[in-house]
């Protein structure tokens, strides 16, 4: 990066959060910080919406995950559309109808104050401790790549955030949002422009298909029915569409993003501007990928993406055997583009076939070396995160560089300032309001959720400086969102469509559920991803359980979910 | 934003004026795409 590229990244993300900051001055009332003016159309809410679930790893690792996989990990979206109208026919209008300001304050008016006070707590436990995360990834690949200091990558990422978010609190996550999502999407179109400009005269873009499509890079739908696959579309369908209405329906950071619409049309409009673009826009990013892929057929990729990682193994390589690696590596790499070329040629006639199996056997060659030389280096951070930077930094001109890095920030800033602005909001109305300060002026809640926006904020930025004491931090928090992401949609889920159970069955239900979940997780050798549906399912039906064992009714729930 | 907003129905939306009208658009917008990547893979195998 030079000085152009330094003052595009610093004058974009700084000139967004000074506007985010300026345009929302003066907000005094809890309302206003926490929901907005109540006068978002929907266009933005859209935005918001994609900007908040669309963190920094989506950018730098999704290309990524195209180069090395193909298409096929869009499956795991298939879910979304359906999930999204189920939020949109049933969870948004009573959202909007009861006036809320956190979903969890739902739960208090069907249920009781006990079972909206846990929701809220699993929440915070969960979100609270993913909070360090979103800063962190993208921090420990842009350090890793430009030789920045973490710490400090780290603690400017995290201080901007937290200066706006909480002079500006809900408004100007929005808003700061759109021109975010704007950069983002600049960034993203403009580096495909250049990936297909890069392409040899002699690839047309139908020629660089047909190279994915031979490689397998384009196997989008998987059909078969058996478990073992990681994407397919029946997992995609049923458990996609069970993630999805988790995160989009109960997790407060995303519901807050919605609840702010002008009327019940825009949010609604909102959320099935996500349902329409969700797929497309990540296949868009796939495809980013799979265009790498073909691209580093033709011009050689370095044996790891992990550069300033394999130079520093390089530095003591006695035996140099690293060396070796590198060099029979380059030499596949070298013999590559006649390869393609020569499969390109011999398209559409006998000869096809035999020519693309040279090419990928000098792509399953090249890819055993760097098996071999990803195993030298470790590393935390997973190999298809350096893909797309590293192509970035080689191949983009100077302006666009910063622009590029200005993206994944934006990004990293998009998703942490909503889960701040959401975790602010549940500690104040679910927790302080609720049961610490109930009789105070909105000015004084309003006082109150900057200081809880900023604790979130220095708890993220703590976990996210000390994260690298902890070796597989990403893999633990997701671990963690997991074992805590079930329980909560069953609570709505039990809220929304079976009137007939009351607070203290489900309340039970849901401890006993999560007790259970989180002894499964020490017994049970299984995805981790099975712990939302196990918590989910154990805790519904549990709940119907007590409810015909016990019976009894609660009277204020009862008339609550019949009105609903 | 209150207790008394109306369920309105009206998407105001041309062609697709009402919400399940919406929905069906969003599901057929998804067997589209199902149907195109199908297409583009069997094309470029």
């Amino acid at each position: 990066m030079n000085a152009l590229d330094y003052a595009v990244l610093l004058s974009t993300m700084l000139g967004i959060a000074a506007f985010g900051i300026w345009r929302t001055r003066g907000r005094r009332d809890l309302s206003g910080y926490l929901k907005g003016a109540g006068n978002t159309k929907w266009f933005v809410i859209g935005l918001s919406v994609m900007a908040t679930q669309a963190s920094a790893v989506t950018f730098l690792s999704t290309p990524g995950q195209g180069y090395q996989d193909g298409l096929g990990f869009v499956q795991n979206y298939f879910g979304a559309p359906f999930a999204l109208i189920v939020i949109s026919m049933f969870f948004l209008p009573i959202y909007r109808r009861l006036n809320v300001y956190t979903a969890y304050e739902f739960l208090g008016r069907r249920f009781d104050k006990k079972t909206r006070l846990l929701g809220a707590a699993l929440f915070l436990l969960q979100r609270g401790i993913g909070a360090g995360i979103t800063i962190y990834a993208p921090a420990i690949v842009l350090s890793a790549v430009f030789s920045w200091r973490l710490d400090l990558t780290i603690l400017l990422s995290g201080l901007v955030v937290i200066v706006y978010t909480v002079a500006g609190g809900s408004d100007a996550v929005t808003l700061t949002q759109k021109y975010q999502l704007g950069v983002i999407f600049a960034g993203m179109l403009a580096a495909f422009c250049v990936l297909l400009a890069k392409l040899p005269p002699w690839l047309s873009f139908s020629d660089a298909l047909t190279v994915a499509g031979g490689m397998h890079k384009l196997n989008a739908v998987d059909f078969s029915v058996s478990l073992k696959p990681r994407y397919t579309f029946w997992s995609g369908l049923i458990g996609g569409t069970f993630l999805a209405l988790s995160y989009f329906g109960t997790d407060q950071s995303q519901v807050q993003r919605y609840v702010s619409g002008a009327s019940l049309r825009d949010s609604r409009l909102g959320l099935m501007f996500n349902a329409m673009c969700k797929i497309p826009m990540q296949l868009s990013i796939l495809l980013l990928g799979v265009m790498l892929f073909v691209f580093y057929q033709i011009q050689p990729p370095p044996i790891v993406f992990n550069e300033s990682a394999w130079k520093g193994q390089l530095q003591h390589d006695a035996d140099h055997h690293l060396q070796a690696l590198q060099g029979q590596f380059m030499e596949i790499q070298a013999q590559k583009q006649q390869l393609v070329r020569a499969w390109l040629k011999a398209k559409h006639t006998a000869a096809e076939a035999p020519a693309r199996d040279k090419v990928l056997a000098a792509g399953a060659a090249a890819e055993k070396l760097h098996e071999d030389a990803k195993q030298a280096i470790g590393g935390k951070a997973n190999e298809a995160d350096y893909v797309f930077i590293t192509f970035i930094l080689k191949y983009l001109p100077h302006g666009l560089i910063g622009l590029l890095v200005a993206a994944f920030f934006a990004a990293a800033l998009s998703s942490k300032a909503a889960e701040l602005n959401a975790l602010a909001s549940t500690t104040t109305v679910d927790f302080y309001r609720h049961v610490i300060h109930r009789q105070a002026s909105d000015a004084h809640y309003v006082v109150a959720s900057k200081c809880f926006t900023v604790f979130w904020g220095l708890v993220a930025l703590s976990f996210a400086l000390f994260a690298n004491m902890v070796e597989n931090l990403i893999q633990a928090a997701n671990i963690v969102g997991s074992v805590f992401y079930g329980v909560p949609l069953a609570l709505f889920l039990v809220a929304f469509f079976i009137p007939f159970v009351g607070g203290d069955e489900v309340f039970f239900s849901a401890i006993l559920s999560q007790a259970l979940v989180i002894f499964l997780y020490f017994r049970l050798n299984i995805s981790y991803l099975w712990y939302n549906l196990i918590g989910c399912a154990v805790c519904v039906l549990l709940s119907i359980v007590l409810r015909l064992l016990f019976g009894g009714r609660n009277s204020s729930s009862q008339a609550l979910s019949t009105s609903i | 934003m209150s207790e008394s907003e109306p369920a309105d129905d009206s998407t105001g939306l041309p062609i697709v004026g009402t919400w399940p009208r919406v929905y069906l658009l969003v599901v057929l917008a998804f067997i589209v795409w199902v149907v195109a990547l199908v297409i583009l893979e069997r094309t470029y195998s």
